[in-house]
């Protein structure tokens, strides 16, 4: 059984239509990375797996567990899906540690002395067990957005879904994000990132999915994608991608 | 005698504040949360109490009541019409912090599985009250002054016993009004001081407000 599986996802907004029939799986322990054009549909489809943004149609299930049954207990269900946004979305009031652990306790029900002790492993995993006390506006971009994964591998989720994480970012500021996802990666954890960053996708997706127009276009290996890519488009895409981002590793 | 005015004046202002605040933070949430029918509604009463003059509003408490046989003191009356105009203020201070606390946050919260209400509370409103401070503070020195219109209901607030002097001793009225306006000053000044300390102690660091705006340092 998949980890995740997605069943012809539709959503509109008016009468746009976002995604016409999205369907693919992840396994467990897998990385897949999302790519495509903007307006493409990729930030919705993130949203609508963890129902932050509620699908039209089609079927979303996480480990057996069908997401969009409007009877599941979503709040139960989006504690075990990490979420990691292109624009931090730190809590601006609380200081990094105290980000990360507000939901093991709020959420989870931890008790405070084994949340603190949680969110300081998860700090130190992502590099900043200097910056435990620091509050967000006192923290770089890169130092905001691994504070924010910290925060979701606090909840220990089962997957993690990755929007542009590094799109917000200054170009000297990225690679210590994309290190911290590649570690993760490494580690088994199963991610979803949608990403331009090809570097990253070459290092550890096992899968890269072309998205166009609210549909799948293609989706392989990154070798398979990269090298010989079955429709025109994707291989347009990528060279373009290419020529706009170069090659980071 | 004139202090023993002053002191229904202090009453008087607490009591229309704490029910300002609370009604206030109700009707801002409404607003922001309540959806169509609940906003609506929030909406409507803000306007209202916005509309009415204040001593309109004092006579009306005071003795609309009456008419139906309930006599209520007017230390009651004054709370109450003085109180909810300002928790009509107050709403639209807090309306606007809710509404500056970027969607994003509210996001990352229900992501990690918080419910709406727990995200509000845990999230929005700590931030939100912070920035309110500032505006809450003008909404102080407001209605500090409007306590004294409080005199036309008969409440023996400090006007009253100013009234009670002059009217014996008619020389005195300069001396009185001026002892009063000092009082108001010190009042206010003293109200916004502290305001102002309770706002710096609870900056977030790295977000100074300077000249009005909030700038990341």
């Amino acid at each position: 059984m998949s980890l995740l599986k997605i069943v012809d996802l539709h959503k509109k907004y008016g009468n746009l239509e976002v995604l016409k029939g999205v369907s693919f799986t992840l396994e467990q322990g897998e990385t897949k990375v999302v790519i495509g054009p903007s307006g493409t549909g990729k930030s919705t489809l993130l949203r609508c797996i963890n129902r932050l943004s509620p699908p039209g149609a089609g079927e979303v299930w996480l480990d057996g567990v069908e997401v969009t049954d409007s009877k599941a207990n979503i709040n139960e269900l989006r504690a075990e899906m990490g979420f990691v946004f292109q624009s931090f979305n730190l809590f601006s009031h609380l200081t990094a540690l105290r980000n990360v652990r507000i939901g093991p306790i709020k959420v989870k029900g931890m008790n405070k002395d084994a949340a603190t002790k949680l969110a300081m492993e998860e700090l130190e995993r992502v590099g900043l067990t200097d910056k435990v006390n620091a509050y967000p506006a006192q923290l770089s971009g890169g130092q905001q957005q691994r504070v924010s994964i910290a925060r979701a591998l606090a909840m220990s989720p089962k997957l993690i879904l990755f929007d542009e994480p590094t799109s917000a970012l200054d170009p000297e500021l990225i690679g210590e994000v994309l290190t911290v996802m590649i570690n993760l990666a490494k580690e088994g954890m199963t991610m979803l990132v949608v990403t331009h960053e090809m570097g990253f996708a070459r290092a550890v997706a096992d899968e890269i999915i072309f998205m166009e127009n609210g549909v799948i276009v293609e989706q392989g290996t990154p070798s398979q994608m990269f090298s010989n890519p079955q429709h025109k488009r994707t291989g347009e895409f990528l060279h373009k991608i290419n020529e706009l981002y170069g090659e980071s590793d | 005698m004139l202090l023993a005015g002053v002191r229904i004046n202090i009453e008087l202002l607490f009591a229309l504040l704490v029910l300002g605040l609370l009604v206030g933070t109700l009707v801002a949430l409404l607003q922001v949360y309540g959806g169509r029918f609940f906003g609506t509604l929030a909406s409507g009463y803000a306007w209202i109490f916005r509309s009415i003059p204040a001593i309109v509003l004092l006579f009306l408490f005071y003795f609309g009541p009456s008419e139906f046989g309930v006599n209520i003191p007017p230390f009651f009356a004054a709370a109450l019409a003085l109180g909810l105009r300002s928790s009509a203020y107050q709403s639209q201070i807090f309306r606007g912090a809710l509404q500056a606390i970027p969607h994003g946050q509210m996001m990352a919260a229900r992501s990690m599985g918080m419910s709406r209400t727990r995200a509000i509370f845990l999230i929005v409103i700590p931030q939100a009250f912070r920035i309110s401070i500032a505006g809450w503070s003008n909404e102080f020195s407001s209605v500090v002054k409007d306590t004294t219109l409080a005199y036309v209901v008969g409440l023996n607030e400090v006007l009253r016993k100013v009234r009670i002097i002059t009217d014996r001793h008619y020389d005195l009225a300069m001396l009185a009004y001026l002892t009063v306006a000092l009082i108001f000053l010190v009042l206010t000044y003293a109200g916004n001081w502290s305001l102002g300390r309770l706002e710096k102690r609870l900056q977030i660091p790295g977000l100074q407000m300077m000249r009005g705006g909030t700038r990341e340092v």
